[in-house]
C-alpha cells in the first residue's frame, strides 16, 4: 500500500490500557492558562521514567469555560487509577496552583472519579471554603496572590497509550518536516495528545538490553548510525526515523489521530512509514496501519 | 408531558393547610383520589375537590392556576416532579423538599422553602420572610438545593443556614444570612440591616454597600473564580447580571469574629482596584 509515493508498511502499532483524566485550566489570560498547562506537562513524556504522560489537547475560549476566562485543556494518562490520582495532586499542587491566577477543573465527565481538591485543600491550614453548585464541589485555597479554585474531584476512565507510527525519510530535514507537519494535523484531533517534545521522539526504544539492569534500549534496528551492525529494519535510502506516540482517552480518537497524522506525514523525502510493536503480546490495543488507512480500525 | 391541573374554583380568605399538594402524592393517585385528598381549611378537615377544579392524574407535573396567598405547606417534602403556581402562593411553600422544582408567576408568603435540602425554588415576584431559614428551635435551615427569588425577599433569609444557594433578585430585608453556617447568599439590591449577624462560616454577597456590624473585618480587595462560576451560573438562569459583576472586584470582610468568624461578606467595588 503507497500513499502519495509512501510505502506503508504491513504492519501494527501497539498499545496499552492506561487510565486518563481531562483537566481544565483557566486564568487571567490565554498566556497564563498557557503557561500552567505547559508547566503541569513538562517531564510528561513516557510513563516509564515520569510517572504519567501527558500534554496539551487544546486551547478553550472563555465561553467554555465555567468561570469565562481563557483555559487550557490538558489530558494526563497513567498505568492505574492510583497512580493517576497521585500524578494530579503532585503536578496540580505544584504547577497549577502556584501558577498566577490560575483555576483547575475536571472537564471529563464519568462515573470514576480522583480525589484531587479535596486532598491539596489542606494546604489551605484550616481556611481553605468549600462551595458546592449543582452537584459540584469546589475548594476554595486562600494563596499569597488571592485564592486558588480546584473541582474536588476528577474523572477518570480507561484510556490508549502508545499509539504510533514511524516516519522512515532520506535525511533530517524531510523527515522532520513531514513529522512536524503530521504533529499539527494530529492536534486537531480531540482527545488525543502526542506527549514528546513537540510531539516528536527521535529516541524510540526496544524492550531489551544487553546490559541485566536495563528492561528497555535503544530501538536499534531503526537507527541508521548502525545498520550494518545490527539486524536492522531500514534500507539504504532512509538516514533518518522520527517516531510520533499517541494517547488518547477512546480507541476510535487515537486510530483517528494516526490516520490524519500519517497521510499528512506522506511527503516527497519520506520512503516508508511503519509503526512500534511488540509481536502484539504485551498491548491490549492493535492498530494496523492499512486498516486505519483503509478507514478500518485495528 | 402530562400533568394535573388545578383550578381554584374561589378564593379562601381563611388559611388552607395543603401539603397533599405533592408531585409524589399526585404521581400514583387517580383524578378522583387526587379530589379526595384532604386539605385543612381553618381547622376543619375538607376535600381537595372543595377547592380546586381536578384535570388530570397519575402525574408528578402539578399545575396550579388562580390566586392562592392562604394556601400553605404546598410541595412541602416533595422530592421530584414540577409544581408551576400561577398566581401568588402561601407560606412554607417548598419547606422541607428533597428534590424537584418550583415556579411561582406571583408572590410568596413567609417560609419559602424553609429546611429544605434539594431541588429548587424560582418565584417571580416577591417572598415574604424567612426564606430558606430554620424552623424555631430547629438547628439548622436550608440544607441544599435553590432558591432564587426575583424580586425582594423578608427579614432573616436564609437564618441558619447550612449548605445551598439563596438568590435575592431585588432588596433584602434584615438579617440576611443570620447565624448562617454555611452556603452562599447572593442579593442583587440593597442589604438591610445586621447582615451575616452571629454567621460561622458562609458567603453573603451584596451589590450595594450594606451597614456592617462592628464585629466583620476588612481583609482586601479581590477577585474571586468562584464568584465568577457562581454568577454565570445566575446569568444561565435568566437573571440580569450584569458584565461588571463577573469581572469586577470585591470587598472582602470577614466575620461574625463573635463567632468562629470564618464566614464571609462580598460587596462589589467596581471594576477598578
Amino acid at each position: 500500500m503507497q500513499v502519495n509515493g509512501v510505502e506503508i508498511e504491513d504492519t501494527f502499532a501497539e498499545a496499552f490500557r492506561m487510565v486518563g483524566s481531562r483537566i481544565l485550566i483557566t486564568a487571567c489570560s490565554r498566556q497564563w492558562a498557557l503557561q500552567a498547562a505547559t508547566t503541569m506537562t513538562g517531564f510528561a513524556t513516557s510513563v516509564i521514567g515520569c510517572g504519567c504522560e501527558a500534554g496539551l489537547e487544546r486551547e478553550v475560549e472563555p465561553e467554555e469555560t465555567p468561570d469565562g476566562r481563557p483555559g487550557t485543556s490538558v489530558l494526563l494518562f497513567a498505568m492505574s487509577k492510583k497512580s493517576l490520582a497521585d500524578q494530579l495532586i503532585k503536578r496540580i499542587g505544584q504547577c497549577v496552583m502556584t501558577s498566577p491566577t490560575s483555576a483547575c477543573y475536571n472537564f471529563l465527565e464519568s462515573s470514576e472519579t480522583v480525589l484531587v481538591g479535596g486532598k491539596l485543600r489542606y494546604f489551605g491550614d484550616g481556611y481553605q471554603i468549600s462551595k458546592l453548585l449543582g452537584g459540584r464541589r469546589f475548594w476554595r485555597i486562600p494563596v499569597m496572590e488571592g485564592e486558588f479554585l480546584i473541582e474536588e474531584s476528577f474523572g477518570v476512565q480507561e484510556a490508549v497509550g502508545g499509539g504510533n507510527f514511524l516516519i522512515l525519510g532520506q535525511d533530517l530535514e524531510s523527515t522532520l518536516r513531514a513529522t512536524e507537519r503530521a504533529v499539527a494535523e494530529i492536534g486537531k484531533v480531540r482527545g488525543v495528545i502526542t506527549p514528546f517534545p513537540g510531539g516528536i521522539v527521535r529516541s524510540g526504544s526496544k524492550v531489551s538490553s544487553k546490559y541485566k539492569f536495563l528492561r528497555a534500549s535503544s530501538n536499534t534496528p531503526y537507527c541508521p548510525t548502525i545498520r550494518s551492525l545490527v539486524d536492522s529494519q531500514l534500507s539504504e535510502a532512509v538516514n533518518c526515523v522520527l517516531e510520533i506516540v499517541i494517547d488518547g482517552l477512546e480507541k476510535t480518537e487515537v486510530g483517528e489521530a494516526m490516520r490524519v497524522g500519517i497521510r499528512a506525514a506522506c511527503l516527497p523525502g519520506i520512503v516508508r512509514i511503519s509503526a512500534g510493536n511488540y509481536g502484539g503480546a504485551l498491548g491490549q490495543y492493535h492498530f494496523y496501519l492499512r486498516d486505519i488507512l483503509g478507514g478500518t480500525l485495528g | 408531558m402530562d400533568k394535573v391541573i388545578l383550578r381554584l374554583k374561589e378564593r379562601s380568605n381563611i388559611p388552607v393547610e395543603a401539603e397533599a399538594i405533592c408531585p409524589d402524592l399526585f404521581l400514583t393517585k387517580s383524578q378522583q383520589e387526587i379530589e379526595e385528598l384532604a386539605l385543612y381549611y381553618g381547622n376543619k378537615g375538607r376535600r381537595l375537590g372543595d377547592f380546586f377544579q381536578v384535570q388530570g392524574e397519575r402525574s408528578d407535573n402539578i399545575v396550579i392556576e388562580g390566586e392562592i396567598p392562604n394556601f400553605k405547606k404546598i410541595g412541602q417534602g416533595m422530592s421530584r416532579g414540577n409544581i408551576h403556581i400561577q398566581g401568588d402562593v402561601g407560606m412554607h411553600l417548598g419547606a422541607l423538599m428533597k428534590g424537584g422544582r418550583i415556579l411561582v408567576e406571583g408572590n410568596v408568603s413567609d417560609w419559602l422553602g424553609a429546611e429544605m435540602e434539594g431541588g429548587s425554588i424560582r418565584v417571580k415576584g416577591n417572598a415574604g420572610h424567612l426564606v430558606g431559614a430554620a424552623y424555631r428551635g430547629s438547628s439548622r435551615g436550608m440544607r441544599g438545593g435553590e432558591i432564587i427569588v426575583e424580586g425582594d425577599g423578608g427579614s432573616e433569609v436564609g437564618e441558619l443556614m447550612r449548605r445551598g444557594l439563596i438568590v435575592i433578585g431585588g432588596r433584602a430585608g434584615d438579617f440576611v444570612g443570620a447565624f448562617l453556617i454555611a452556603g452562599t447568599i447572593v442579593v442583587l439590591g440593597p442589604v438591610g440591616l445586621r447582615p451575616g449577624a452571629g454567621m460561622k462560616r458562609g458567603t453573603i454577597v451584596a451589590f450595594q454597600e450594606p451597614d456592617l456590624l462592628p464585629t466583620f473585618h476588612y481583609n482586601c480587595l479581590c477577585q474571586l473564580s468562584f464568584l465568577r462560576i457562581y454568577l454565570h451560573h445566575l446569568r444561565e438562569e435568566d437573571l440580569n447580571i450584569p458584565q461588571e459583576y463577573l469581572g469586577g472586584f470585591y470587598k472582602r470582610y470577614n466575620g461574625d469574629t463573635l463567632e468562629l468568624g470564618k464566614g464571609e461578606i462580598l460587596v462589589w467595588a467596581g471594576q477598578v482596584a
